[in-house]
């Protein structure tokens, strides 16, 4: 039934064409660009797209747009495991740790994933190991208070590492089933930050296992996004991604490369500011609004 | 492979130097060179178009100087058409006749406004003002308590009557930071609001009121120096739902190239003002068109080139 609507007129009516020419590949790349999937990925699908449609002698517009689809799915895989490991285990509650730079949603992430946990029923820790941005920590205890969370948080400017660790303490007291531990937004150029945030995560480790490191992506960011990718998954291991601000016009398209390159798949989504705002990453979905209303 | 755009015009003219104008065809080149340095700097793909139309005119008529290679020459048309585009007339922040000035801030969510509000704060006050931080973000989980901190900080005084999370009306207290202002002389205003979407238009007419509350001096956008295409849409629905003076372009200390500083000038013809370099609260200067023109394209050594020669 999706695929009814799955693309904008701009593509509808310039796939009608019977005959695809160069402008009409050149205006597919477009698209992509625009979803700011990166002018080098956007060539390379389209040069795939091209050859494939080639190969099968496929002409229909009905048949290149599916191939389309198709070719940006494989991309960014469908059968990914893009569970957030949130179940508690022999060595204790479940630990996720939540990165990215500055101002991408983490708190708000955190807050949302906890409100998740909490209506299923199972018990949360919120760790506020951001101790510089003013405050964070009474942000993520407000987030906490509304969702039902004890959040761990010590003054400002106490050592990050120090409260992650605490927090984790807290939630093996406390039996609890995950550890959700915020941090302070870095840009990933920061060395000293960086290199802080691997000493949280470190310190976090003599104490339990970290389940889950969920690097927060903000769907307005450009190409950008890959370098921050990368230079966090150096970093911490990065084993999620987290897409958020879906809600607006940006696409998105960066996540594409991100999981293409580093092979980190996107676990989840944010649709807006609300507690209920978080939802599990649905690729098709994904490529689907990737496509749509151009023009 | 060839990093920056410098090292690939210069691959593309091997040996040019002095030999009349460029053909067709290394214009068409090196055409393509520059739109693929400009969306990988994410300027608007449109904005890119438009560019680089201008871009193809004014090589087709110049002459290959001696001085310069022609990619260097490309390259310093390219330059000076982005400084243009980028700087046009500066603008200093306007004053009002009758204080308080009001500035109010406005932009997407997390682009970094509260952050700003304390650095104009502190940063007009090292010039002999008496700002006032106003707390007109009411939504957003304890963003009063940020500002109240980022205020003293700053040790500028903030308006913050009331506790916000939902509860306050910010078009009341923007109305009532003026009054505010007035009675215990503060010459300037500054409005922080909540974060808001473009497509949300019931946020968009909040901030709309606000600014009709208060008939703003200058209103500022402001913008995260690592968006992507999303910059035009943004911009324009920023324009359209509450209007703005000028741009803040923040987050600057990261690597993003900042094409959005670009496509912004060029769709909404509104200067950019200010930068915002860091989180502290000295991490903010005034907004140069050259150095940005070289960051978007990358060229910084090949300026130096051409400066020498
Ligand atoms: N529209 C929308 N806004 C969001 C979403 N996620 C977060 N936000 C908003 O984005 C802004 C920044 O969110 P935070 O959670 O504070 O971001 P952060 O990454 O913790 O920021 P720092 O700790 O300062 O680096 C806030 O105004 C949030 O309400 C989303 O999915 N959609
Ligand atoms: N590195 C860096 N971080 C910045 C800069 N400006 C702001 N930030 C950080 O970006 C994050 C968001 O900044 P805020 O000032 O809270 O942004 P905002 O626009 O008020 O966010 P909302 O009120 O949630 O919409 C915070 O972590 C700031 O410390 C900057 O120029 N550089
Ligand atoms: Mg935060
Ligand atoms: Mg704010």
């Amino acid at each position: 039934a999706r695929s009814q609507n799955v693309f904008g007129k701009g593509l509808l009516s310039l796939l009608a064409a019977d005959r695809l020419d160069e402008s009409s590949w050149e205006e597919i790349e477009d698209i992509l660009i625009t979803a700011d999937v990166g002018v080098t990925s956007a060539a390379q699908i389209v040069e795939n797209l091209r050859t494939k449609v080639k190969v099968l002698g496929t002409r229909t517009p009905d048949d290149v747009r599916e191939l389309l689809r198709a070719e940006l799915l494989a991309q960014i895989g469908t059968d990914r495991d893009r569970t957030v490991h949130t179940e508690q285990h022999a060595g204790g509650p479940a630990v996720v740790l939540i990165v990215g730079v500055n101002g991408t949603g983490k708190t708000t992430t955190a807050g949302k994933l906890a409100r998740v946990l909490v209506g299923d029923g199972r018990s949360v820790v919120l760790g506020a190991a951001d101790t510089f941005r003013a405050a964070a920590a009474d942000q993520l205890e407000t987030w906490g208070s509304r969702v039902g969370a004890p959040v761990v948080r010590r003054d400002e400017g106490a050592d990050p590492a120090s409260v992650a660790f605490e927090a984790v303490a807290r939630g093996m007291d406390d039996r609890a089933d995950t550890v959700i531990v915020d941090t302070a937004g870095r840009l990933h150029t920061k060395t000293g930050l960086m290199d802080e945030l691997g000493k949280v995560k470190r310190v976090v480790e003599k104490k339990s296992s970290v389940d889950d490191v969920l690097l927060v992506l903000d769907a307005t960011t450009g190409q950008n996004g890959l370098r921050q990718a990368r230079v966090f998954a150096e970093a911490v291991d990065v084993s999620g991604i987290v897409l958020t601000k879906l809600d607006g016009t940006a696409k998105g398209g960066i996540v594409v490369q991100v999981q293409r390159e580093l092979g980190v798949p996107v676990k989840l989504v944010g649709l807006g500011e609300g507690p209920d705002d978080l939802a599990p990453f649905d690729p098709e979905g994904f490529v689907d609004a990737l496509l749509e209303n151009v023009e | 492979m060839f990093e920056t755009l410098s090292d690939r015009l210069t691959s593309v003219f091997t040996s040019l130097r002095g030999k009349g104008r460029l053909s067709e065809e290394d214009i068409d080149t090196t055409a393509r060179e520059i739109r693929l340095a400009l969306l990988e700097a994410d300027v608007a793909l449109p904005v890119v178009r438009a560019f680089i139309a201008r871009i193809k005119e004014r090589a087709q008529g110049a002459e290959v100087s001696k001085a310069l290679n022609p990619a260097q020459q490309v390259i310093k048309i390219v330059n000076d058409e982005l400084i243009d585009i980028l700087g046009g007339e500066t603008r200093e922040l306007r004053f009002a006749k009758n204080p308080p000035t009001v500035i109010m801030l406005a932009g997407l969510q997390g682009s970094g406004k509260t952050t700003l509000a304390g650095k104009l704060g502190r940063w007009l006050a090292a010039e002999r003002n008496t700002p006032l931080l106003v707390a007109a973000d009411l939504q957003r989980p304890n963003a009063v308590t940020q500002l109240q901190v980022v205020g003293e900080r700053a040790e500028v005084p903030v308006f913050a009557p009331e506790p916000g999370n939902g509860v306050g009306d910010p078009v009341e207290v923007a109305r009532a930071s003026v009054e505010q202002a007035e009675h215990n002389n503060h010459n300037v205003v500054i409005i922080d609001t909540a974060g808001r979407l473009g497509v949300d238009s019931e946020m968009m007419q909040q901030a709309a009121d606000i600014r009709d509350a208060v008939t703003p001096d200058e209103i500022l956008f402001v913008v995260d120096a690592m968006i992507g295409q999303d910059a035009v849409n943004t911009a324009q629905s920023f324009l359209d739902g509450v209007g703005y003076d000028a741009v803040a372009l923040t987050k600057l200390d990261g690597d993003a190239r900042g094409g959005a500083a670009l496509s912004i000038r060029h769709i909404t013809g509104r200067p950019i003002m200010f930068a915002s370099t860091g989180e502290k609260l000295d991490d903010f200067t005034l907004f140069h068109p050259d150095r940005m023109a070289s960051r978007i394209l990358d060229m910084g050594d090949v300026l130096t080139l051409i400066d020498k020669a």
